[in-house]
């Protein structure tokens, strides 16, 4: 068995890119996610893997930066948190709209503005509807420990360029600073200039006379041509709703009641979960593992078999609108939360559990 | 086996590290461990915490309302941390700088002089190592083998001449540790 380290989430992201065989990390300090890079430069990758690694003078840097390296069919990231998420949702978008394939991650803190560095999950709409401009999607993993940190950056690597499109890693300030046993995977190599050419080959690799010169762009003047665009990114949404759902349960076999809870709120209500359990009360959890595409058919087939729904999240309830529309009033939908950097303790979302069940 | 605690004091006296050599510890004999600090303007100066969970089965929340066992290191953390023992659980404090002593009656309450004992040692370093004697004296969740390796794991190799030091200062902190109110 490989070995198991103890290490923070925000570690545990500079390893797994490392490990996922990334090319590099483009990125500014920010608490509570400045582990990332410390730990990047402490291993410096590029005198072993020649990854590159390099703090930029921005937010709005960082994520041009990413924006070029992805455009050459390079594995690029970028981290932040909240407020520099918000500096770069322009690059996002543009991201989006030229189909590039990277990982951000987005280790949440309290906000709205300059808020607090303290654990959040207010940034749900930002990262899961839009945030930046037009009508686009990105992929969005929502690690629940540090090894899911570790394994989340190759899977957020896989699924960008399986479909070109931007994938989020959305954590918070508990798992990024909290420290759990993380299993190093095996070392992935990085991709040599003809894996790129031979699996990118939309990339600007170097016109050939053998293919058509490539055009990276998020610019299409004539609005028949933009539709197209749109067109084109709507069905590709579709198809990753269709394809790419994760989420896992807890408990929920014989369940009457249901937590919808991501993120460290998953654990938090994975203890309460026991704790109602011990009280006699049938109740279980799912945790949606990705947040676009959400598990609305998951969800649904619960529908039969329970009584309501508690979401629990560090916001003022923003995934709570998703599990709405996914059970469409079928069942009732109730919410707990704490907001600005709280994080809601076992007993209270358990007292809260009682309210709502015998409402 | 489950022991849920949490370390609270000032910031620079050894708290983030003394639950990070306890997680090691667990580690090595193969436990599910979280270690989740309290972040920020902590680090600069105030009071600073740590929740570490040591289990036999995965851990499901990292933040905790109520716990087994708290270690309190100042008197700001004495009035926060003294409601979270569980009733029957474990209160360790050192006396120094502490104006309010525990009131409770339904936890056992044992005070450890580690100030003191580490200004005796000659090393104020080997604080937070005293500590932690008197943690594992009453709750030996580890053992000091493990401990041990958990010093290795968790000091950088420049440091590892100091780990007699600190195994010095876990068994002062073993002996010393002194019992108030047992239940």
């Amino acid at each position: 068995m490989a070995e198991k380290i103890l290490m923070k989430g925000n570690e545990a992201i500079a390893h797994g890119a490392i490990r996922c065989g990334a090319d590099g990390y483009f990125g500014y300090p920010i608490t509570p996610q400045s582990e990332v890079m410390e730990t990047l430069m402490e291993e410096k990758p590029w005198e072993t893997t020649g990854m590159v690694v390099l703090q930029a003078e921005s937010e709005t840097s960082s994520i041009n930066m990413v924006y070029g390296g992805a455009s050459t069919g390079k594995k690029v990231m970028t981290s932040s948190s909240s407020l520099g998420i918000s500096l770069m949702a322009e690059g996002l978008s543009y991201l989006a709209g030229a189909e590039l394939p990277c990982v951000v991650v987005n280790v949440m803190r309290g906000g709205p503005g300059l808020g607090t560095i303290q654990p959040s999950q207010a940034d749900y709409f930002q990262a899961v509807k839009g945030g930046g401009h037009g009508d686009y999607k990105m992929i969005v993993l929502a690690p629940a420990s540090a090894q899911d940190m570790y394994d989340h950056v190759g899977l957020g690597f896989d699924l960008a360029f399986k479909y070109r499109i931007p994938a989020m890693i959305l954590s918070d300030g508990v798992i990024g600073q909290m420290m759990e046993k993380v299993e190093m995977r095996e070392m992935k190599p990085r991709r040599t200039a003809e894996q790129v050419k031979a699996e990118c080959p939309w990339a600007l690799t170097g016109k050939t006379p053998e293919r058509e010169r490539n055009l990276i762009t998020s610019l299409a003047l004539d609005p028949n041509v933009q539709e197209k665009v749109n067109l084109k990114l709507q069905a590709k949404y579709r198809e990753i709703e269709e394809n790419e759902v994760l989420y896992s349960t807890y408990m929920t076999d014989d369940a009457e009641y249901l937590f919808i809870a991501y993120g460290s709120m998953s654990r938090i209500c994975e203890a309460v979960v026991d704790q109602a359990r011990e009280a006699g009360y049938k109740v279980g959890l799912l945790r949606p593992i990705t947040l676009f595409p959400f598990p609305v058919k998951q969800i649904q087939q619960f529908i039969p078999q329970i009584k309501g729904i508690l979401t629990v999240e560090m916001s003022s309830g923003q995934m709570v609108e998703d599990v709405k529309l996914a059970v469409e009033g079928k069942v009732p939908v109730e919410f707990y939360g704490r907001m600005g950097g709280i994080i809601p303790s076992p007993d209270e979302v358990y007292e809260a559990f009682v309210k709502s069940f015998n409402k | 086996m489950k022991e849920e605690l949490i370390i609270a004091g000032f910031g620079g006296q050894g708290v983030l590290s003394m639950g990070k050599i306890l997680a090691y510890s667990g580690i090595m004999q193969d436990k599910e461990v979280t270690w989740m600090p309290s972040y920020g303007p902590e680090m600069r100066g105030g009071t600073a915490n740590v929740t570490v969970i040591l289990s036999d089965k995965k851990i499901g929340s990292p933040i905790l309302g109520k716990c087994d066992t708290v270690i309190i290191l100042n008197q700001q953390s004495m009035d926060k941390f003294e409601s979270y023992v569980k009733p029957g659980g474990l209160l360790i404090y050192d006396p120094n700088g502490i104006t309010r002593h525990p009131q409770r009656k339904d936890i056992n309450i044992c005070s450890i002089e580690a100030a003191e004992e580490s200004a005796r040692m000659g090393n104020l370093k080997a604080f937070n190592m005293i500590v932690l004697g008197a943690f594992l004296k009453k709750k030996p969740v580890v053992s000091m083998e493990s401990v041990l390796k958990g010093l290795e794991k968790s000091l950088p190799e420049r440091h590892h001449h100091l780990i007699p030091m600190n195994a010095e200062a876990i068994k002062v902190g073993m002996d010393k540790v002194v019992d108030i109110n047992i239940l």
